[in-house]
């Protein structure tokens, strides 16, 4: 072992110094590309913990990277929520099969007591939601206020624990810049898609 | 009334000497209410639209007495840099944000320490009580604290006083702020008439606006819910001015006449 290791010893030496450069070098991109600094105006700059339908934890700038397709829903409405997932999926169905796998789908509810991540994973899996692409999460209130300020989601908790809230899709670049925002329900909104088209051809970053 | 300029005086001389050593200002608690606010918790439906909207329940829970100072808000954002105007994200607060200061870390001649801070965003408010452990007061604790007058809890059906409050709301807006440290209300509470407009936490909660609604089914197509809210209390116009402007903002937007005051639960554990 001994004389093995002596004479070895350059050559270690010698691939420790590659494999540190080779480190180095490493570091160097991996830092330079999570440090590069968010753009000022980017909704990733809201620390927000999440917990996704299987109960995984994420952090909102986890998303940087990929063009995402947002929304805010909670699972015990009776009115027209149902309708805000359906829009999602005419929305991401009408996109070709290539687009579709580079945009996500996140879906935030704006009912953390009674949206538990099992709560989500059954309306995940009622709705045959595409696991690949689509999450849906929850985060403490204090959170979902914050973000929906950022998103601009207009909502309030009554009383009787009904929530009454405006309904939006909004677009996130891969910066987490808002690009644009459909309010239309229950239909595809052309506008929003060729939104989502000329994100998807110039904002798609490797 | 030479007694309450006195009194006024005296805490604005002493809310100067407390920002400048960085005390925050008092907190004073209110008790808990079951309170009839212009926007009702649960929206009737179609068969008791006649009934009067039940009251909201309101826990206690401490209120700052006055609104946070240019001094206050400098101190945090010495402390919090990130919050300063040349160094704040834009989604966190628009180009205007602390524009009446002279400079990013100085108030300047234009601004007086102890005026309300103003052209601040929603989310530099939520920021600053969170650094003091508080958080902003909900819509109804707002409400509910400036229902009272200097010696009623409730003095909303007193047409003089409402129109009292409407006198101070015909102010032009071009004359300089007056600092903090107005007559206390029947709480202890000051300035929430006639001096700033003021955030509230669910600020982007109150769903008057009807812009973004869809044309041919307002209620059941843009509000996922039992629909848009109905205000009551239709001849409260000062209260109903507030929930108009505050329904109008966005969380990054700030405005000259637009500052906050901060919250906490009565026992002092965190929001």
């Amino acid at each position: 072992m001994t004389i093995t290791a002596h004479s070895a010893a350059p050559l270690t030496r010698s691939r420790s110094a590659i494999t540190l450069l080779a480190f180095i070098v490493l570091l160097t991109m991996f830092t330079t590309a999570s440090a590069a600094e968010l753009p000022s105006d980017s909704i990733y700059r809201l620390d927000i913990p999440l917990v996704d339908h299987n109960g995984a934890g994420f952090h909102l700038a986890d998303r940087r990277g990929r063009p995402q397709l947002v929304s805010m829903f909670y699972t015990s409405c009776q009115f027209v929520c149902p309708l805000v997932l359906d829009t999602l999926r005419m929305t991401e169905r009408s996109l070709r099969a290539d687009e579709q796998g580079r945009l996500d789908v996140l879906v935030v509810s704006f009912d953390p007591e009674r949206d538990t991540p099992i709560q989500l994973k059954s309306v995940f899996d009622k709705r045959r939601l595409d696991s690949e692409r689509w999450t849906l999460a929850r985060t403490e209130a204090p959170n979902v206020r914050k973000l929906a300020a950022a998103l601009d989601i207009r909502y309030r908790v009554l009383a009787d624990g009904e929530i009454n809230h405006a309904t939006a899709l909004v677009l996130l670049d891969a910066e987490g810049r808002i690009v644009a925002r459909s309010s239309v329900l229950g239909e595809v909104d052309p506008v929003f898609v060729a939104a989502i088209r000329a994100t998807l051809s110039t904002g798609a970053r490797p | 009334m030479q007694t309450f300029h006195n009194i006024g005086l005296a805490v604005a001389m002493s809310s100067i000497l407390f920002a400048s050593q960085g005390f925050a200002s008092d907190y004073v608690a209110l008790p808990g209410s079951n309170f009839a606010s212009v926007l009702p918790a649960v929206s009737n439906g179609p068969k008791d639209a006649a009934l009067p909207p039940a009251p909201v329940v309101i826990h206690a829970f401490r209120l700052r007495d006055e609104p946070v100072t240019n001094a206050e808000f400098l101190a945090f954002v010495t402390a919090h840099p990130d919050w300063r105007r040349d160094r704040i994200a834009r989604v966190f607060g628009e180009a205007r944000y602390l524009s009446h200061w002279q400079a990013a870390d100085v108030v300047g001649a234009k601004a007086k320490a102890d005026q309300p801070v103003t052209n601040v965003s929603w989310f530099a408010a939520e920021a600053y009580c969170e650094s003091e452990g508080a958080r902003l007061p909900t819509w109804y604790e707002w409400e509910y604290a400036a229902a009272a007058d200097e010696s009623r809890a409730d003095a909303r059906g007193d047409p003089e006083w409402r129109n009292r409050i409407l006198g101070w709301y015909a102010t032009p807006s071009n004359e300089p702020l007056q600092t903090v440290g107005g007559a206390a209300n029947f709480y202890g509470v000051r300035d929430l008439h006639g001096l700033v407009w003021e955030w509230v936490e669910d600020a982007g909660s109150l769903l008057i606006a009807s812009d973004s609604r869809d044309q041919n089914d307002p209620d059941k197509l843009a509000f996922c819910g039992a629909g848009a809210l109905e205000l009551k209390d239709r001849d409260n116009y000062a209260v109903l001015m507030r929930v108009a402007l505050l329904s109008s903002l966005k969380a990054v937007d700030t405005t000259a006449n637009l500052g906050f005051r901060c919250a906490k639960p009565l026992d002092g554990q965190v929001p």
